[in-house]
């Protein structure tokens, strides 16, 4: 029962998926190919005079890599090969490493701060938003700094934090992923000192995510008790233990789906986030690239952030079918 | 007497001011009747049916007492009156179609139900009941989403005469419902009835064609007030108040479609109940109204069991 429709759901959403994908990568490619300009000699112009040895090496590099000589559709194609074997080219900013190894040399970073942000202020916020609704005194504390939180822009909250907590208090350390004077290690002061930079950065990310999730989560389930099924329950004298357990459960598939929709903004704010405390993460990577006018390594993170995000949007709408039965039962997936 | 209301007046606070939409309502009901209460849309019948089970937020209870079964029924106080639903009162709601929580699957759900009122689900008398009003026995494991509108309301009327209430109330249950759907709802309702599930039943409903084939009595309503009641046959036979009287006259010959039912209908439209005038409140409507209507007629009982509110009468 249902098998066909939750396939078909499930090819829907791949193929709307993949399309973003080959659009994206697509675009990617197009960049400096129809940029004015020559991008590689305006590249090697600037390389030159920061590291005037490895000039000719990238030359070849690149000249070898664009494929100028081939037909248009053979350097698309390349392009796509060389992705598929995890080929983004070879940073200038930190010539010659593969774009590829200083991606990935940041991306435990960004994931350190966003897993743990985005899933903590999502239960949390989910948590205390179920919990305040119809509690009047709870209510009217949550609701209006819920407000001013979501309002606030991340790159705010992080300077709010960083001058707060680190320069006045001097609680924290305001820059860095670990203290210059360490050696990363597989040590326990290395850790504490890792935890004791990351707290900062994650807590704006935190922050302003909670209030989010929490005023939404607030009004689903306000919404949800006024529902015939609560007030059915209620005429029946059910306990508002129970009404208030099945609101939370149908209030929170909205909340998943807002959770998907939010993904772009909570990568972005992470991104600002580690730009303002210099966490060595992709957001940093992001800045310096267009410091350094290093093309191959802003194109790979982009495409690795694109590929994050579809990913993630996939594993969400996964547990969306998992614990929504009606689009297991398949009526909700016409209108998916 | 299984049931007794005793004036009573429940209003709604709204920012304009209380809307009186209850005001002042005394009848009783013997054991195993059905009492078909009618009236146009916004006569207080969902409100009257609501005041005996359980009042929103909104509504307020302004007077009157409501005995049940010879023990005061505490309709204005939420907590207390909680001990009485389901066990005692219950209600299938004008809602049916989505009285069910959507995440669950119903079988599930009732056993979940029963359990928050502290009461063991008796899976063979549920199944009995299933197959009385003719569902499969495996609606059980499905979620409301997958059964039609008949099943569903089928569905709730099994859920809410579980615990075999004393008084049952029954708001438009058959609105939604296509004709034929109807005629299996009438009969099942009285197969509840007679099979003792429920003592009593209020069976509220604006159609009061069909009223007459399933209640005892028949109960009409005007503007918050009761203005007939009377054995059925009474009340499409022999109506004595004028409001009745234009009722019965716009029903339909036999066989006019059911749209066209709609179309007859009694001129003007029933007073605001925020402030309702003083007098009689059918005056403006009603092609008989004389100088004493501008006093409000007092409930009568012109002959035994027939109770009419009308100067005329
Ligand atoms: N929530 C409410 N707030 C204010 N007035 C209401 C509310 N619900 C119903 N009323 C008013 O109460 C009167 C009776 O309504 P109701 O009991 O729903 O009528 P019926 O069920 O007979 O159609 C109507 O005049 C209606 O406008
Ligand atoms: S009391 Fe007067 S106005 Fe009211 S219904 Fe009777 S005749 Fe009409
Ligand atoms: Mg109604």
């Amino acid at each position: 029962m249902g098998r066909p429709h939750v396939r078909r759901y499930f090819g829907r959403k791949l193929l709307i998926y993949g399309l973003t994908f080959v659009v994206a990568v697509t675009v990617n490619w197009m960049i400096p190919r129809f940029m004015p300009g020559d991008p590689v000699a305006s590249m090697l112009a600037r390389a030159r005079v920061s590291q005037p040895a490895a000039v000719e090496a990238m030359r070849t590099y690149y000249t070898n890599l664009f494929g100028f000589d081939q037909p248009i559709w053979q350097q698309y194609l390349n392009f796509w090969g060389a992705l598929f074997q995890g080929d983004f080219g070879i940073s200038i900013w930190v010539f010659p490493t593969p774009v590829a190894d200083v991606i990935l040399a940041a991306v435990p970073y960004t994931l350190a701060l966003m897993i743990p942000s985005v899933l903590l202020s999502y239960w949390v916020g989910n948590r205390f938003g179920a919990f305040a609704a119809r509690r009047k005194l709870l209510d009217n504390t949550v609701l209006p700094v819920g407000y001013i939180l979501t309002a606030t822009p991340y790159m705010w909250l992080a300077v709010i934090l960083a001058w707060g907590l680190g320069v006045v208090a001097g609680w924290f350390p305001v820059a860095g992923g670990y203290s210059f004077s360490l050696q990363p290690s597989w040590s326990w002061e290395f850790f504490l000192d890792l935890l004791h930079h990351w707290i900062l950065p994650f807590l704006s990310l935190f922050l302003v995510a909670l209030g989010g999730w929490a005023i939404g989560m607030r009004n689903m389930i306000i919404y949800e008790l006024e529902s015939d099924y609560s007030n059915y329950l209620s005429a029946l004298g059910a306990p508002s233990r129970l009404i208030r357990r099945y609101a939370y459960r149908n209030a929170i598939l909205p909340q998943i789906t807002g959770l998907a929709l939010q993904l772009g903004v909570l990568v972005a704010g992470a991104l600002v986030t580690e730009i303002v405390f210099s966490y060595p993460g992709l957001g940093s990577l992001i800045l310096k690239a267009i410091q350094n006018q290093d093309f191959f390594l802003l194109q790979g993170t982009f495409m690795f952030i694109v590929i994050g995000v579809l990913v993630a949007n996939f594993l969400i709408d996964i547990v969306y079918v998992l614990i929504d039965p009606r689009t297991r039962t398949g009526m909700a997936g016409a209108q998916a | 007497m299984s049931l007794r209301v005793n004036d009573l007046r429940v209003h709604y606070r709204t920012l304009k001011g209380e809307v009186k939409a209850l005001d002042g309502v005394s009848f009783t009901m013997a054991d195993g009747e059905i009492l078909g209460l009618a009236g146009e849309s916004g006569c207080g019948k969902t409100t009257l049916g609501k005041s005996l089970i359980r009042m929103d937020g909104r509504m307020r209870h302004a007077g009157g007492t409501v005995e049940l079964d010879g023990r005061n029924l505490p309709v204005g106080d939420d907590r207390a009156m909680n001990a009485f639903r389901f066990h005692e009162v219950s209600l299938i709601p004008q809602y049916s179609m989505s009285a069910m929580n959507p995440t669950r699957r119903i079988g599930k759900m009732i056993g979940e139900l029963l359990r928050s009122r502290g009461v063991t689900l008796d899976t063979a008398e549920l199944h009995h009941r299933i197959d009385l009003v003719g569902l499969p026995r495996e609606v059980l494991s499905r979620y409301p989403i997958e059964l039609s509108g008949g099943m569903k309301q089928r569905m709730v009327m099994v859920i809410s005469t579980l615990l075999d209430p004393s008084l049952l109330i029954a708001d438009e249950i058959t609105s939604a419902l296509d004709v034929s759907t109807q005629k299996a709802v009438v009969k099942a309702m009285l197969g509840f009835r007679d099979n003792g599930f429920v003592k009593s039943m209020i069976f509220i409903t604006h159609d009061l064609a069909l009223t007459s084939n399933l209640a005892d009595t028949v109960m009409i309503m005007y503007a918050g007030k009761l203005a007939e009641k009377a054995p059925a046959d009474k009340v499409v036979k022999a109506p004595r108040h004028p409001y009745t009287q234009l009722l019965i006259n716009s029903l339909p010959e036999i066989g006019v479609r059911y749209d066209q039912r709609k179309l007859a209908g009694i001129p003007g439209s029933p007073p605001s109940l925020l402030n309702p005038p003083k007098g009689c409140r059918f005056r403006d409507r009603c092609p008989i109204a004389g100088g004493e209507c501008a006093e409000e007629p007092p409930v009568a009982e012109i002959e035994p069991d027939h109770f009419v509110a009308c100067w005329k009468a």
